[in-house]
C-alpha cells in the first residue's frame, strides 16, 4: 500500500483521503470569568495509512484534540469523523496508547494484552486469543517477559506491553499521547524504531503528540505544529518527505533534515515561543 | 568451630539458633522486659489495694481447670477455649456479614456520588454508637440473644469496611477507566478484572480495622444475655466474684484479637502480591 500524503493547504479535499476528518472542531469550557476557548476551528484530514504527529508548547490543546479523536472528550462544535462516522464515545477502532502506559499492575503483561483481545475478539476461541496476544508481544520483543507484572517492568518495557495491547485489538486509528516521553533517551529512539517497523508492517493509521521535533521528523508523514492556546489553532502543516523504511542516521545526514527541523524550530521557538517564566 | 552438645543436636543448629537471638535479642528482650515491669507494677498495685488479685493470684486461682485445661467440660462450666470458639463463631457470621454487605455498599457509594452524598452523613452519625447502645435496639429486633449478638458485630464492624471500599473505588486511577471505556469492557468483567483488584488494599484496610472491631463488640454481644461465649464468660465469674477468671478471659480476649489482626493481615498481603 502507498503513504496517501495530502498536501499542505487543508481545504482541498481528496476522494480517498477523507478516513479520519476532524472538521471545524472547537473546544470551549465554560466558566464564570468568561468562555476558555481551548481550541478554535480545528481542520484536518488524515489519510488512511498516514502517520500523523501533533507538536506544540504545553496547553496549546493537543491532548484535547487527541481526546476527542479517542472519544473521550466531545468538540463544543464542529466533529470527528471516522469513515464518516461521527466518533461520540471512545472505542477499541480508536485504541490509545497513554503517556503512563495504563496497565493493569495485578496482571502480567500476557493478561494485560489478553483482556483487550478478549473484549474485541469475542467471537475469536480461546487459542486463537492467546495465540494473537503472543503474537503482538513478540512483535514488540517481550516472549519473555509475558509472564511479569509491570512492577518488574521498566519503563520501556510497560510502554511496549502497552503498544501491544494497543496493536493486538487491530484499531482502525492507533493514538499515541505522548508515549516515550518519560523514558530515557535510548530506549525512546529504540521505541521509535520499532513503532515505525510495526507502523509499516501494519500500516495503521496514527496519530501521536509529542514535544520531540526530532522524534516527529522520524516518524511522522506530516507534522501538525499547534499555535499557542488559548484559543488554539493548526499553526502549520509541515511534509516530511523521507520514504520509509527510514534510517535514522542517513536521515540527520540529509540537508533537507535541517530545513524542516529549522523550519519547526522557528515555529516553536521563534513565532510561537512561549513567554513565560518557564 | 564445632561445639560439643551432649544431646546429640546438630551443632550448626544451636549456632543458627545463637545467631538468630544475637540478631534479635532486643527485639525479644525488649518485649520480656516490658511485660515484666508490667506485672511487677499489678502485683504491687494489687497488694496494696487489695482491689484486683495479682498476677500470681491469678494463676493459682484458675490454674486448675481453666488454664490446664481449655476444653473442659462439666454440665454447664466450659473451658475457655470452648467459650472463645463459641465467640469466635458469632464473630464469624457476623463478620462476614458484615464484610459482603460492607464491601457491596462501599462499592455503590464509591461509584455513584450521589448514592455517597445521601448516606455519608447518615453513616457518620450511626458509627459512632458504641456495641453496646445497639444491645437493647437488637434484642427488641431479634428477640433472641444469639441473632442479636450477631446483628451487633455486624452494625460493628461494617462502617470502616464500606468506608474504605467507598474510598477505593474513589481512588481508582481514571487510566484504569479510560481502559475500560476504550476496549468497551462489560459491566461483569469490568468489575471483576479492573474494579476489585484495584480496591483490593483498601478493602482490607477496611476489613482489617473490621475484625478488630467486630471482636471488640462480641463482649457487649454476649455479656448480657446468652449462654456461651467469652463474654459471657466474664459476666458470669464477675456475679460469681471471680476476678480472676475475668483478668484470664481478658488476656484470651487480648491475644485471640491480635491473632486475628494477624490474620487478616496476612490474607490482605496475600491477595495483593502485585506491588
Amino acid at each position: 500500500m502507498q503513504t496517501l500524503t495530502t498536501p499542505q493547504s487543508t481545504d482541498l479535499i481528496q476522494p480517498t483521503s477523507n478516513f479520519l476528518e476532524i472538521d471545524q472542531v472547537s473546544k470551549i469550557y465554560p466558566s464564570t470569568q468568561g468562555d476558555n476557548i481551548v481550541l478554535d476551528g480545528i481542520d484536518l484530514t488524515v489519510s488512511e495509512g498516514e502517520f500523523v504527529c501533533v507538536i506544540g508548547h504545553s496547553g496549546c490543546g493537543k491532548s484535547t484534540l487527541l481526546n476527542m479523536v479517542s472519544g473521550f472528550a466531545q468538540p463544543t462544535s464542529g466533529e470527528v469523523r471516522l469513515k464518516g462516522e461521527r466518533i461520540v464515545r471512545p472505542g477499541p477502532d480508536r485504541m490509545v496508547v497513554f503517556q503512563n502506559y495504563a496497565l493493569l499492575p495485578w496482571k502480567t503483561a500476557f493478561e494485560n494484552v489478553y483482556i483487550a483481545v478478549n473484549a474485541v475478539f469475542t467471537e475469536k476461541s480461546k487459542s486463537e486469543k492467546v495465540e494473537i496476544v503472543q503474537k503482538h508481544l513478540a512483535m514488540v520483543g517481550l516472549e519473555e517477559a509475558a509472564q511479569k507484572k509491570p512492577g518488574q517492568l521498566s519503563g520501556g518495557m510497560k510502554q511496549r506491553v502497552s503498544i501491544a495491547r494497543a496493536l493486538s485489538i487491530c484499531p482502525e486509528v492507533l493514538v499515541l499521547d505522548e508515549p516515550f516521553g518519560a523514558l530515557d533517551a535510548i530506549t525512546r529512539e529504540e521505541l521509535q524504531e520499532e513503532l515505525l517497523k510495526i507502523w509499516a508492517d501494519q500500516r495503521v493509521t496514527v496519530m501521536m503528540i509529542t514535544h520531540d521535533i526530532d522524534e516527529a521528523l522520524f516518524l511522522a508523514d506530516r507534522i501538525v505544529m499547534m499555535t499557542n492556546g488559548p484559543a488554539a489553532k493548526i499553526g502549520e502543516i509541515m511534509e516530511v518527505h523521507f520514504p520509509h523504511p527510514r534510517n535514522r542516521i542517513q536521515m540527520m545526514e540529509d540537508p533537507a533534515y535541517y530545513t524542516l527541523r529549522n523550519r519547526a524550530l522557528d515555529f516553536l521557538f521563534g513565532r510561537f515561543a512561549l513567554h513565560t517564566e518557564e | 568451630m564445632t561445639i560439643q552438645t551432649a544431646a546429640g543436636v546438630p551443632s550448626s543448629f544451636l549456632s543458627n539458633v545463637s545467631i538468630y537471638l544475637q540478631k534479635h535479642a532486643r527485639k525479644l528482650v525488649a518485649p520480656v522486659i516490658g511485660f515484666t515491669v508490667a506485672l511487677f507494677v499489678w502485683q504491687v498495685f494489687s497488694t496494696i489495694t487489695k482491689a484486683l488479685p495479682g498476677p500470681i493470684e491469678v494463676v493459682q486461682q484458675t490454674w486448675d481447670p481453666f488454664i490446664i485445661s481449655p476444653f473442659f467440660k462439666e454440665g454447664d462450666d466450659k473451658g475457655l477455649g470452648w467459650q472463645a470458639l463459641a465467640s469466635l463463631q458469632r464473630v464469624a457470621i457476623g463478620y462476614t456479614l458484615a464484610a459482603v454487605v460492607g464491601i457491596a455498599v462501599g462499592v455503590l457509594i464509591g461509584a455513584i456520588p450521589i448514592a455517597y452524598e445521601a448516606v455519608d452523613p447518615m453513616f457518620q452519625i450511626l458509627r459512632t454508637v458504641p456495641p453496646l447502645a445497639w444491645l437493647p435496639i437488637a434484642l427488641a429486633i431479634f428477640k433472641d440473644s444469639g441473632p442479636a449478638g450477631i446483628f451487633i458485630i455486624f452494625v460493628t464492624a461494617i462502617w470502616p469496611i464500606i468506608y474504605n471500599t467507598a474510598v477505593g473505588v474513589q481512588q481508582m486511577p481514571q487510566d484504569y477507566k479510560n481502559v475500560a471505556k476504550v476496549l468497551r469492557l462489560s459491566g461483569g468483567e469490568y468489575f471483576f478484572s479492573i474494579l476489585l483488584p484495584s480496591i483490593v488494599p483498601y478493602m482490607f484496610t477496611g476489613l482489617k480495622l473490621g475484625i478488630g472491631l467486630a471482636w471488640l463488640a462480641i463482649v457487649a454481644a454476649e455479656m448480657l444475655r446468652g449462654d456461651t461465649g467469652i463474654g459471657f464468660f466474664i459476666w458470669n465469674s464477675y456475679n460469681s466474684g471471680s476476678l480472676s477468671e475475668v483478668i484470664l478471659a481478658l488476656f484470651y480476649i487480648g491475644v485471640i484479637g491480635f491473632l486475628l489482626d494477624k490474620l487478616i493481615g496476612y490474607f490482605a498481603s496475600f491477595v495483593s502480591t502485585d506491588k
